[in-house]
């Protein structure tokens, strides 16, 4: 990457009583990217972010933004902004007084702030729905206001703490696709928390995976996918079966196993019999009872296998995970 | 048997309604609406000015002799400004103490500070309003005492004695309905504010007031309220200072139908507030 840093994290470390939420966490943020903060709850991801946001208070390390460093900075003297869980739009005020606060804040004169206001909805596909309450929007109409609201003050970052959480998944499918392709047309970074694997493989340039307050990797998407560091990271991006052969822990992904009636079709094979096939719409699952003692999901058969019959899995070598 | 009195209220659904509600509606509409309503008629009564019995004739002597006395005004203006004092007071004390309990102050200590709050109340009001007299009390009192050295003196016994009783007796009322709603108001607003770019005073102008605001109402109309139809905390440290409820006191006793007119005025004044409020559309969010 030859893009300049625009947020460097050097050893931030918060603790909330004896648990460490962040613990000495070093990253890079680039200018313009989408980055996913990606990790289970509790995992550390929404504490850094709230850390630049300011929410929070880091007990050691920097957060440097634009090369000054903000760590010590109350969230009004920061150039982010933020998009919340559940929105924290101001219920008493209408939709285009949401978006223009901020202007308002920082004393942009009226015709100004209302032209900019009005730009930022047309952003956001909201037109006509200027004088709306809040409580009068649906989900997806509040995450889109909540949007506008955060990028009319064109901040150099902008925050989305699991903005999708709270939508059904079509819904989610589309803003996720809206998101990026807002991010692309404002060049702004986004720095994006979710526990969403699936979400974070979407739309990130590049995904940090946390677990227990560190960063166990940062790559992108692909990388991530198919060469995961850790048997956590592999285990939670993507699905993954842990399999102990020859002495040897490794994970292998589902779609790299084939499931066939006596041929194998790799390098690896292992003996079993079939306990189920699941189906889940694109795909079906099958669950096999290896000879290895365990069970062993495939989602790629070779040919129509009644359930109770003995199966061949097989795999090639350079598709397994080690882990350490 | 039971069993069969539950399944007969359970087909009829008026006869359940009535058997919940009779003792409560009796209650309103006799001791209740019947007092008020009894208080209103007499209003237009009159006394034999030679027997000193109350004549049942329904005239408006009373209203024309109060609102012609210049001194009826006085009373009634300085009985206003004393409850409109006090609910600020009140107001400007309980904010930031609600703030604090409800936003800053760890859950444990939250439920002891609601019941630190609550503690007055159960002092019964006449020891509260006299141990006031005894802090009070011009160069002997407490506040003299303690504070003379340092420059600050009582203010002695009337208006701001007044004030200062009543804000007393009524701060809980005001910081219970703030604290309940400051509880409701979501944390993430005021993050949302200041990511926004708000200091904390733009923040507390423009999210938090507007959003407590029908809290503020409902704590006002207790202080308001109380403090509208008060007598005894004027008659113990309000010195030669007379309220709505002094005149009401001295009349009861030597013209029964005059007493009853004064009192109308509180009555009104809460009603013209409580119309205010309703305009305000405070009232349909609580």
């Amino acid at each position: 990457m030859t893009k300049p840093v625009i947020i460097a994290i050097r050893g931030l470390s918060r603790a909330f009583g004896e648990v460490r939420a962040v613990n000495a966490v070093d990253l890079d943020i680039f200018e313009g990217e989408f980055i996913t903060l990606l990790g289970p709850s509790g995992s550390g991801k929404t504490t850094v972010l709230r850390m630049i946001a300011g929410f929070e208070k880091p007990d050691s390390g920097t957060i440097l933004l634009g090369g000054k460093d903000v760590s010590q900075l109350p969230p009004y003297d920061r150039d982010v902004n933020t998009v919340f869980q559940d929105y924290a739009l101001f219920p008493h005020m209408n939709v285009i007084s949401n978006i223009e606060y901020g202007l308002r804040v920082k004393g942009v004169d009226k015709s100004d702030r209302r032209a900019r206001a009005m730009q930022a909805l047309q952003q956001v596909r909201l037109e006509g729905y200027e004088s709306r309450k809040p409580a009068q929007l649906s989900g997806g109409q509040r995450q889109r206001v909540a949007l506008a609201r955060a990028l009319v003050n064109r901040p150099s970052v902008l925050l989305l703490d699991e903005p999708l959480g709270a939508l059904d998944l079509k819904l989610r499918e589309q803003m996720q696709i809206e998101l990026k392709e807002l991010q692309r047309a404002v060049g702004i970074t986004f720095i994006f928390v979710t526990h969403d694997q699936e979400e974070a493989l979407t739309m990130s340039d590049r995904i940090v995976v946390f677990n227990h307050g560190r960063i166990e990797q940062i790559g992108t998407p692909r990388e991530i996918y198919d060469n995961p560091q850790s048997s956590f990271v592999s285990e939670f991006v993507g699905q993954t079966n842990k399999i102990e052969i020859e002495g040897k822990k490794i994970n292998v992904r589902p779609e790299f196993i084939v499931v066939s009636k006596s041929t194998s079709y790799g390098n690896r094979s292992v003996q079993g019999v079939l306990r189920d096939a699941i189906f889940v719409g694109a795909t079906t699952r099958y669950l096999v009872d290896s000879s290895l003692g365990n069970t062993i999901i495939s989602t790629n058969p070779r040919e129509a296998i009644a359930i109770g019959e003995t199966v061949t899995l097989s795999w090639d070598k350079e598709k397994e995970f080690l882990i350490q | 048997m039971l069993d069969s009195v539950a399944t007969a209220m359970h087909r009829r659904p008026r006869l359940r309604l009535a058997a919940l509600l009779t003792a409560p509606v009796l209650w309103l509409v006799v001791a209740y609406l019947g007092a008020l309503a009894t208080l209103l008629v007499t209003a237009f009564f009159t006394i034999d000015s030679f027997t000193g019995n109350v004549v049942r004739k329904f005239n408006l002597d009373n209203f024309h002799d109060m609102l012609t006395d210049a001194a009826y005004k006085n009373v009634v203006l300085r009985t206003l400004g004393i409850a409109i004092s006090v609910t600020l007071l009140c107001s400007v004390l309980a904010i930031p103490m609600a703030f604090y309990m409800a936003k800053i102050a760890k859950p444990k200590s939250q439920k002891i500070l609601v019941a630190l709050v609550l503690t007055p109340l159960w002092a019964s009001y006449l020891v509260k309003i006299y141990a006031w007299r005894t802090m009070l009390e011009p160069g002997s009192g407490v506040v003299d005492w303690l504070l003379g050295p340092i420059g600050i003196h009582s203010p002695g016994f009337g208006g701001p004695a007044i004030i200062i009783g009543l804000s007393y007796l009524w701060l809980p009322y005001m910081i219970l309905p703030i604290y309940a709603g400051l509880e409701r108001l979501p944390n993430n607003l005021l993050d949302a504010s200041g990511d926004l770019g708000a200091h904390n005073f733009y923040t507390f102008r423009k999210v938090i007031l507007p959003l407590i605001f029908p809290s503020l109402v409902a704590g006002s109309m207790f202080t308001f309220s109380l403090s509208l139809g008060d007598y005894i905390t004027a008659q113990i440290i309000g010195g030669k200072l007379q309220m709505l409820g002094n005149v009401v006191y001295q009349n009861f006793s030597i013209n029964l139908p005059f007493a009853a007119t004064i009192a109308t005025i509180p009555v009104s004044i809460m009603a013209l507030y409580l119309y205010l409020v309703r305009r305000t559309g405070a009232l349909a969010s609580m």
